[in-house]
């Protein structure tokens, strides 16, 4: 017992890492508040080109949409951090983590907002419209208010999986959270700095997948 | 040498093709063995809780919720490291495979117990009233008519989740399972060129297009109508 609470739960370990971590969270945080709003702008355009009327444009939407659901985020990130230097980009890490989720995010994001989108009828589009209101009015006042409250708790449990998906980005050596936490174990030798970072993930998303759960049930019953 | 000829020769060089396709496949294999072994046990453990908490004994359930909010809540990756670095430690080696097997069923776990547990609180309380009055038992009702109806309403959210969890197989790269990520870097790395990294990029492309697609269809085949 002795053993496992001194390999996971040191605290004085926990304790001289704290400010290393703490740095990491903050980054982890920046990173959410540059990359949960690309993937929600990105995931509207998604959405208004895969539920187009136009054939030629809501064929190769969906298409594109599909290909970055199907390759894990990972793969993505990988492929843009050490595959496209040999064609002479190089990326930042940053920047590669930015474009790596702009492209997986909003593919998952537009998916969603697609299923709203198309919970609202048919009829709210043409009353809109026949009282007077262009097609960008009508979308931007009528449709996407009503779109977002159908689809809420899918947004918010997206965004929670945005979240946790900004630990891949410790991969390609952004100094995140769980880099942070890592480094910190590879010197101490010791887990309980992951397991701190574990919390640290806990304290925010917690009340998130809580609110979620209680979501879900309302529209349920 | 044209612009065309120099993208082949760093994209696509055939004597890379030739060579690594074999190691991809092997990628394959193992991607696609830790792929059923977790659907499975994510499955069978998914329903299993969520039947244990239709019995509604206090102690359990509060067990069951937490198990399933961490394991919601936490990013997988973290899991990962945390159990395949730390165990060794305390005197557990776990081979990575089974480290990956394990955390990513825990996880398909959790969502699946959500999953399964919404559609069981779903089924209207008349439903339980009528069949306990023919005779049934608690346990028999549960099984022969709420199941049923149950694991029907969690099919569509349950296939994208299945498939989110699936693909985080790549993630085993990290601690060394030999999936398709972890094959095409290492050859990458042998070779200096890109050619290894595009066959796994489109190994996966093949395995999950299909999927993906499949997963559409599923979505507005068992589709109940939100709001």
């Amino acid at each position: 017992m002795d053993i496992i609470l001194n390999q996971f739960l040191n605290f004085e370990i926990m304790q001289k890492v704290w400010p290393l971590l703490l740095r990491g969270l903050g980054t982890t945080l920046w990173l959410c508040v540059i990359v949960i709003p690309l993937g929600l702008v990105g995931g509207l355009v998604a959405a208004l080109a895969t539920t187009s009327v136009r054939p030629w444009i809501r064929w190769p939407s969906i298409a594109i949409v599909d290909f970055f659901r199907a390759i894990p985020p990972l793969v993505l990130l990988v492929l843009l951090y050490s595959g496209l230097p040999f064609a002479g980009i190089r990326l930042t890490p940053i920047q590669a983590v930015a474009l790596g989720f702009l492209l997986n995010t909003s593919s998952y994001y537009g998916e969603i907002y697609r299923a709203g989108i198309e919970s609202v009828g048919r009829g709210q589009w043409e009353a809109a419209r026949s009282t007077g209101l262009t097609w960008v009015q009508t979308f931007g006042f009528v449709v996407l208010p009503q779109a977002v409250r159908n689809v809420l708790p899918d947004l918010i449990s997206n965004t929670i999986e945005v979240v946790k998906l900004t630990s891949i980005a410790s991969v390609v050596s952004f100094p995140e959270l769980l880099y942070s936490a890592e480094m910190a174990r590879s010197l101490t030798f010791n887990s309980s700095p992951v397991v701190l970072a574990a919390f640290m993930y806990l304290a925010i998303l917690w009340p998130l997948v809580r609110l979620v759960s209680r979501l879900e049930r309302r529209i349920a019953s | 040498m044209t612009n065309w000829e120099r993208f082949l020769e760093t994209f696509f060089k055939p004597e890379m093709l030739v060579k690594y396709w074999p190691d991809i496949l092997k990628g394959v294999a193992v991607t696609l063995e830790l792929a059923a072994a977790v659907i499975v046990t994510g499955f069978v453990m998914g329903l299993g809780l969520a039947c244990l908490r239709a019995y509604g004994f206090r102690v359990i359930n509060a067990f069951i919720i937490v198990f399933v909010d961490v394991f919601r809540a936490l990013p997988p990756l973290v899991i990962i490291l945390l159990v395949y670095f730390g165990l060794p430690n305390v005197g557990i080696n776990l081979p990575s495979f089974a480290v990956l097997w394990l955390v990513l069923s825990f996880v398909l776990a959790a969502f699946a117990e959500e999953i399964f547990w919404a559609g069981i609180t779903a089924t209207p309380k008349g439903q339980w009233e009528a069949a306990r009055s023919t005779g049934l038992t608690f346990s028999q009702t549960l099984v022969h008519v709420v199941l049923p109806q149950a694991i029907r309403i969690g099919v569509a959210p349950l296939t994208n989740r299945t498939i989110a969890i699936t693909k985080n197989t790549a993630l085993g790269t990290v601690i060394g399972v030999p999936e398709i990520l972890n094959q095409a870097t290492t050859a990458q790395s042998f070779t200096g060129n890109a050619t290894p990294l595009m066959m796994g990029a489109i190994a996966y492309l093949v395995l999950f297009v299909p999927i993906v697609i499949l997963g559409r269809w599923i979505e507005t085949r068992f589709a109940w109508r939100r709001a």
